[in-house]
């Protein structure tokens, strides 16, 4: 049974968004300040955005009957609350463009749950390397275990890995979509969608059947650092869009905080910056919840129970091995990653490929890209 | 004057095989006019003005009467320009400008020039095996292919370079056997030699395992680490040429007007198609059915260079070749069979973007799709696969870790083992024989079989480590697959995880 607890202004104002999404993408376009026009009220929105159809548009908006899109809402079998009912998260009521409502797919008594708790926003790149998608999953399952809420935005790379993190342990976390919350975007997600909307909660400002426009994006963002103390930054490029969240979080007088990368690394540019410019430096889980502003030493214990803190020592070399499969573990740790870096002759490296295969079996090693050996923490 | 008829044999290629043709010159009074009938294509009927012009520029005269030329089974289509000096032979005869006795139970292959001048033309061997095969004595062709033609025994080779010596080579007795080409001592392969490699011991490693067992190999690297260079390597590593191979290779290549010179070929074929080619272009097709490069690739290599980039269809045309050894073409009512025995090597970049590993730029998403274009059919009939990278600077500067002589005697070795198997190689080993021959100790089996309960490995991938594993111990020279072989065998699998390395 769909709760909708909506006033008739706001769920008039979450139908005039979504309506006006073909506008604001052109808006987008045009570089203008997406984050502005949101803030106006409705009949500003309309005349700012509606253009030649604004007549129109004001016409449909007065005429849209709220009970009947109460009932499409509920029928599409996802919950609502409006900005003007108790249950809306506080924090949300700082942004000068709050969403006027809140779709939510899951369980309304869960989202209450999570929001109560506190929330750390885990983001980065789309296009992450696998270090860092591994990094960033470590960090959502420490904090979820640690009874912290994940907040991220289910997109490719770190945001997913953060989920999928956080859903291996208690599954406290919060997606933010930039469409309906009912709409499994990106596609290839699905299966992290339905996860999160069963055991966790995926929350939207446009109602339910909206579909992705490129403006939602960097909106959605503002609802990711309004609903965290903390936004943590993992893997971000120069021009990222994870940098937008951090910002948002800046102004909002939240807590900055990034995993440090190469500085070589194009990859980690972004996030190399803002620890320059004094976001807090975390390396996983535990760092991530020491300078939370009140963490319980309870949380530490079990952050630290859940997940295996980076890698501040080399794994330690197992003493039952022969000798040559230990020579051979601590080569690999001493970065010699590829069989042509141990071996000279193509006798050599039959042998040594065998050797590796014996310490892939053992579970000491793993092959990353490029068929790179690697030693496996966890 | 009375009607003449005069008769020709000669032969036109149905894909690889000869098919005999007899081609009946009548002449008659009439109006003069020269005719060819028997279903030819355009190269047979342009041989009128060919033909023509030869006769009366070789001293010869052109009967100045009506002149039908048929080819006979009329149902058989013809095509190609070795028609030529049959008809011209055909007409002389008819017109009693050569004595008829001597083209008797002789077969009659070659092209003409408008001076008279008798050209090589495609398929000298296989019309030499097929006159062998038909019972006639010999066989006139062109001067500078009576090597080739020699290589089938017992054949008595008369080679001609114009239509004007025709009537002295017909006196004269048959060409003397030039020495046989299988019979002379091998040279060395030519071709590049790993000795031009620097560093790369592990793909070395993983090609030798590939020579010496008959089995397919990716190559996953970023561009420019070698992984072309490296492939082109394979035939030096292969065994040399047997003499049966040896002719069919050059039969092939003689049918598909690859040799540029006379007699036997004696390097295994290496051919690398460009990745826009067509699937009839891979595995033969046409009217009147030519090979594709699965079959000039015959007792060789093809190297599919930039794997993800050819086209779906052509890589799933694939499938007959790689797994019959041959594939069929079919056309009307006739079959052309191509043999298609080579050893498959690809090779690909590790992601769209080239760079591979983490200087990588591409999407998950990129990384995805790419993965999914480059599995399916033809990846699961690989059952090596390398990770290349660069060398570094001190293989550059260092000294080649080995040899193509060192390898191929490795190869040999190896080879002679699976020989007493009675497989070709061990790639051609299945099911239980697969099983009798794998011999595997104890340790060995219960190591793939925690691998197989661990879910790492596919039914049909735990086969193909057997034959590797099988291929890594005949190497060693050893009678029975242990754990250590395996082990090998199994760093090479082509796992799905393989493919998700591809992917992150």
């Amino acid at each position: 049974m769909s709760t909708i607890d909506a006033c008739d202004d706001c769920a008039r104002r979450s139908w005039l968004v979504a309506r006006l999404s073909g506008h604001l993408e052109v808006r987008r376009a045009e570089r203008e300040v997406i984050r502005e026009v949101l803030a106006l009220p409705d009949a500003r929105l309309i005349a700012a955005l509606g253009g030649l159809e604004g007549a129109l548009i004001a016409a449909e908006h007065a005429q849209r009957d709220p009970a009947e899109l109460r009932a499409a809402w509920a029928a599409a079998g996802t919950h609502a609350i409006c900005r003007h009912r108790p249950g809306y998260p506080a924090s949300l009521l700082m942004l000068p463009d709050a969403p006027a409502v809140l779709h939510l797919r899951g369980d309304p008594q869960r989202l209450a749950d999570l929001l109560a708790g506190a929330g750390v926003a885990i983001v980065g790149a789309r296009k992450a390397s696998v270090e860092a998608r591994d990094c960033a999953r470590l960090i959502g399952r420490g904090l979820s275990a640690a009874g912290v809420t994940v907040v991220s935005g289910m997109a490719l790379g770190i945001d997913s890995a953060a989920h999928e993190g956080a859903l291996e342990a208690a599954a406290n976390t919060i997606a933010v979509l930039a469409c309906g919350p009912d709409v499994p975007y990106p596609r290839s997600r699905r299966d992290l969608h339905e996860c999160l909307g069963e055991r966790a909660a995926v929350i939207s400002e446009l109602p339910p059947g909206a579909t992705p426009y490129r403006w939602g994006f960097p909106a959605r963002n503002r609802i990711i650092a309004a609903l965290s103390q903390m936004v943590v930054v993992v893997e971000a490029a120069e021009r990222s869009g994870s940098l937008i969240t951090a910002d948002i979080g800046i102004t909002l007088g939240r807590d900055i905080a990034a995993v440090p990368g190469s500085p070589v690394s194009w990859r980690c540019a972004g996030t190399n910056q803002l620890l320059r410019e004094g976001a807090t430096f975390v390396r996983d889980a535990v760092d991530v919840l020491d300078s939370l502003a009140d963490p319980e030493p309870a949380d530490l214990a079990s952050a630290r129970a859940a997940g295996p803190s980076a890698r501040r020592t080399a794994p330690p070399v197992p003493a039952g091995l022969p000798a040559r499969l230990q020579s051979l573990l601590r080569a690999i740790d001493g970065g010699a990653e590829s069989v042509n870096a141990h071996a000279r002759t193509p006798e050599e490296a039959r042998a040594v490929l065998g050797d590796l295969t014996e310490l892939e079996l053992l579970g000491l090693v793993g092959r990353g890209p490029g068929g790179r050996y690697r030693r496996i923490r966890d | 004057m009375a009607d003449v008829l005069a008769r020709v044999t000669t032969f036109t290629i149905d894909g690889l095989d000869p098919c005999p043709v007899i081609v009946e010159a009548d002449l008659r009074a009439g109006l003069p006019a020269f005719t060819i009938v028997g279903l030819a294509d355009r190269s047979v009927t342009e041989a009128r003005e060919r033909v023509r012009a030869a006769i009366q520029n070789s001293g010869f005269e052109f009967p100045m009467r009506r002149v039908t030329v048929n080819l006979a089974p009329a149902h058989l289509r013809k095509g190609g320009p070795g028609f030529d000096l049959a008809i011209a032979c055909a007409i002389l005869l008819a017109s009693g400008q050569l004595p008829a006795p001597q083209l008797d139970d002789v077969a009659v292959f070659g092209e003409l020039s408008l001076t008279g001048e008798v050209r090589p033309c495609r398929g000298v061997l296989a019309a030499a095996q097929g006159a062998a095969g038909t019972g006639l004595r010999g066989l006139l062709i062109a001067a500078d292919r009576v090597g080739e033609a020699q290589l089938v025994p017992g054949l008595e080779v008369r080679g001609t370079t114009s239509l004007q010596a025709l009537r002295r080579v017909l006196a004269a007795p048959p060409e003397e056997q030039r020495p046989a080409a299988a019979e002379r001592a091998a040279p060395p392969p030519g071709g590049p030699d790993l000795a031009d490699v620097r560093g790369q011991a592990a793909p070395i490693a993983a090609l030798t395992v590939a020579a010496a067992g008959g089995h397919n190999l990716l190559f996953i690297g970023p561009p420019g680490t070698g992984k072309t260079m490296l492939a082109r390597r394979l035939p030096s590593i292969l065994p040399l040429l047997s003499p049966a191979e040896a002719l069919e290779v050059t039969r092939i290549q003689s049918v598909a007007g690859l040799r540029v010179e006379d007699g036997i070929a004696h390097l295994r074929p290496f051919r690398a198609p460009h990745h826009t080619i067509s699937a009839a272009g891979l595995i033969g097709g046409g009217p009147l059915p030519s090979p594709g490069e699965a079959t000039l690739a015959h007792a060789g290599v093809l190297f599919l260079d930039e794997l993800s980039e050819f086209d779906r269809r052509s890589l799933e045309a694939l499938r007959q070749p790689l797994e019959d050894g041959h594939v069929s073409i079919v056309r009307q009512n006739r079959v052309a069979r191509f043999p298609t025995r080579f050893a498959l090597v690809a090779a690909t970049n590790p992601c769209p973007c080239g760079r591979g590993g983490r200087a990588c730029r591409c999407g998950e998403a990129d990384l995805q799709r790419y993965a999914r274009r480059l599995s399916g059919p033809l990846l699961d009939r690989i059952d090596l696969v390398v990770n290349i990278e660069r060398p570094t600077t001190e293989d550059l500067a260092g000294e080649p870790v080995t040899t193509s002589k060192v390898v191929r005697a490795q190869v040999r070795a190896a080879r002679e083992h699976q020989a007493a198997r009675g497989v070709r190689c061990n790639a051609e080993l299945r099911g239980a024989r697969l099983r009798a021959a794998a011999s595997v100790t104890t340790e060995a089996r219960e190591l793939l079989d925690r691998v197989y309960d661990h879910g790492d490995l596919t039914a049909r991938g735990r086969d193909r480590a057997l034959r590797v594993a099988r291929t890594v111990a005949d190497l060693d020279g050893a009678g029975r697959v242990d754990a250590s072989h395996l082990r090998v065998a199994l760093a090479y699998r082509r796992q799905d995880e393989a493919l998700a390395q591809v992917a992150a």
